[in-house]
């Protein structure tokens, strides 16, 4: 048998930015890889999400027309718009949910995770970045054929335009540690399914997933306001539609922003929690 | 590598499982007034493994071994006792000590199903922050090594079970630890596979003085790698020691191979010897008390026409059977 290489090196090895830059940029690699093998079973998933959308598409729409051409300062055309910038940042907002996690503990794949010296959630980051990119791919031709079909109007100007990825990164960021956030749920107890059907049925509500929040009563708005819902889905659709002006635009970044620290500090401290759980009591 | 000592005091790990008897009656009862038990699952084991040494750690199903393990390597907090591994405590689990450990259980994948294997080395690589000159050599050897070459390249959900324990124990060992806890690596392989990767554990130690703490519950594995091992059962450690020192202490039994010239149709009545395991016209197996061995030998051999005889241990699969059932006493 020939001889393994280099001899082992007895001085730990730093970890600096540029690593976890690195890092990043292989676990994106990763999940390009990985769905690019797939891309029967990533176009019946688009199909699938295209379906929830298209369905309020029609029914608003249809509302908007029978009430005279608008409703909540929606025109049938302004919806159509709406629900097909919707289908765009709902790939961008996807990230791990509880059942990826409990699918994690269940397998061991979280003891593997805890194994190495980074914490689980950065690689994480640097797959559902990369995630995007062939779903983007996916999604193109759907979202040309709904445009094609429901004939949308959607009206940015150009920093409406520059700014939409920046936000719609925003919006990754806050679902992506709310998703976490949920996710560690799953360290206490598996069985918490109604505890997560309410947490996406408050997100289909006062995200803006089910209606612009304009349409919404006006106490469903109010509450909105103090949950991180409206910034993962409504505020990048808003901006892209031109719905959204410079005074109002600064504040939704930084309420973005802030929901992002939020969120990022539960999941530390959550996660320290769980983590002595885990180690508590196993897998 | 001076450091890659283990040593373990007084390990215990005590779960606290819900207790509840059959029945609706005891399922409202347990809705009020739920009752718990305390299951030792590690009782105060206490081992010192210096740098470089491969032990087996064996034991029954539910034994406590991959309990210990999972304690050794910081995926499990200990109820008590006191724990050091490469100079760390494992619990706290810092940086620098999961630089230096790999825990490998065979029964579960590490690395990414939907993407070739040398993709996930990739992700290693960035995670264990391993410079890309030092990375690419040591990958390349591991898979020359392993005979992975295409392999590494095939989504590992397409590779065998044994292919992907290849490709698993690569993974595992890019990052080039010092401390390797080993929970059957060989688990469901064929015996080709079981060498290779027998071999691979034994030229990685050798090369790198790495300390191996090895499950397995096939005794080749142990006579091949491990010079030394641990007994736990129950939570207990029942033996600590050379292999050849267990047998010694609980083969209670020896076994003798005969071969015969041709007795011309006659058949001896062997069971006044001892207790025969299997009888052909010339070659019989007997197994006899040990302190009984030198006796019956030399009445064998003045009784009848031996012209081979053979005193045997019984294989070592029966030698830890008799452990397992040995009444628990630690030493």
């Amino acid at each position: 048998m020939s001889e393994l290489a280099t001899p082992i090196k007895p001085e730990p090895r730093r970890f600096g930015l540029r690593n976890m830059l690195t890092m990043y940029a292989v676990a994106a690699r990763q999940a390009i890889i990985e769905q690019l093998q797939y891309p029967a079973a990533n176009m019946m998933f688009m199909v699938h999400i295209l379906i929830e959308p298209v369905i309020y598409l029609v029914v608003w729409s249809s509302v908007a027309t029978s009430q005279g051409g608008a409703i909540g300062g929606y025109t049938a055309a302004e919806f159509a718009g709406y629900y097909i910038i919707w289908t765009l940042v709902r790939q961008f907002n996807l990230a791990i949910g509880p059942q990826g996690f409990h699918w994690r503990i269940k397998e061991g794949r979280l003891a593997a995770e805890l194994l190495r010296p980074v914490h689980p959630l950065l690689p994480d980051l640097g797959y559902y970045l990369g995630y995007k990119v062939p779903q983007t791919i996916y999604w193109l031709p759907m979202g040309i054929l709904l445009w094609l079909l429901f004939k949308p109007e959607i009206n940015p100007v150009a920093w409406q335009i520059a700014a939409f990825p920046v936000v719609l990164m925003l919006a990754f960021f806050v679902r992506f540690f709310f998703m976490w956030l949920l996710g560690l749920v799953c360290f206490w107890t598996e069985r918490v399914d109604a505890l997560f059907e309410l947490y996406f049925a408050a997100e289909l509500l006062f995200s803006g997933r089910l209606v612009p929040l304009e349409v919404m009563p006006t106490w469903a708005q109010n509450v909105a306001n103090f949950l991180p819902f409206q910034w993962t889905f409504y505020f990048p659709i808003e901006v892209l539609l031109g719905r959204v002006d410079l005074p109002e635009f600064w504040p939704g970044v930084l309420a973005q922003l802030a929901w992002i620290a939020g969120g990022y500090t539960l999941v530390r401290m959550i996660w320290k929690l769980a983590v002595k759980r885990f180690t508590a009591v196993g897998s | 590598m001076s450091t890659n000592s283990i040593t373990v005091k007084d390990l215990r790990k005590t779960y606290k499982v819900p207790e509840r008897e059959a029945g609706l009656k005891a399922a409202i009862k347990s809705l009020v007034a739920r009752k718990t038990k305390d299951v030792h699952a590690v009782d105060g084991i206490s081992f010192q493994i210096e740098p470089g040494e491969i032990v087996g750690f064996l034991g029954p199903n539910g034994a406590g071994k991959t309990t210990t393990l999972k304690m050794l390597s910081g995926l499990l907090y200990p109820t008590s006792g006191e724990l050091s591994v490469a100079g760390h405590v494992p619990q706290k689990r810092e940086r620098e000590f999961l630089q230096q450990i790999t825990l490998v259980m065979g029964q579960r994948s590490q690395l990414n199903w939907d993407i070739p294997a040398i993709d996930s080395y990739d992700l290693y690589r960035a995670i264990y922050g391993i410079p890309q000159e030092q990375f690419i050599a040591d990958r390349d050897k591991m898979i020359e090594v392993m005979q992975l070459k295409d392999l590494v390249k095939k989504p590992v959900r397409n590779l065998s079970l044994g292919e992907r324990m290849k490709a698993e124990m690569v993974g595992a060992l890019l990052h080039q630890p010092g401390v390797l806890f080993l929970d059957e690596p060989t688990i469901g392989l064929d015996v080709t596979m079981q060498r290779r990767i027998r071999a691979f554990i034994q030229e990685y130690n050798q090369r790198y003085n790495a300390t191996v703490l090895l499950t397995s519950h096939y005794m080749a594995d142990v006579q091949a790698l491990c010079k030394r091992v641990i007994v736990i059962h129950h939570g207990k450690l029942l033996f600590d020691g050379d292999l050849t020192q267990l047998v010694e202490r609980f083969s209670a039994q020896k076994t003798l191979v005969l071969t015969m010239s041709d007795m011309n149709g006659k058949t001896p009545d062997m069971a006044q010897y001892g207790t025969v395991v299997t009888q052909e016209p010339n070659r019989v197996v007997l197994r006899v008390a040990k302190s009984d061995a030198p006796q019956v030998t030399a009445r064998l051999l003045a009784d009848l026409p031996v012209t081979d005889l053979t005193v045997d241990d019984p294989p070592i699969e029966e030698v830890i059977e008799s452990v397992f059932d040995a009444p628990e006493t630690s030493e």
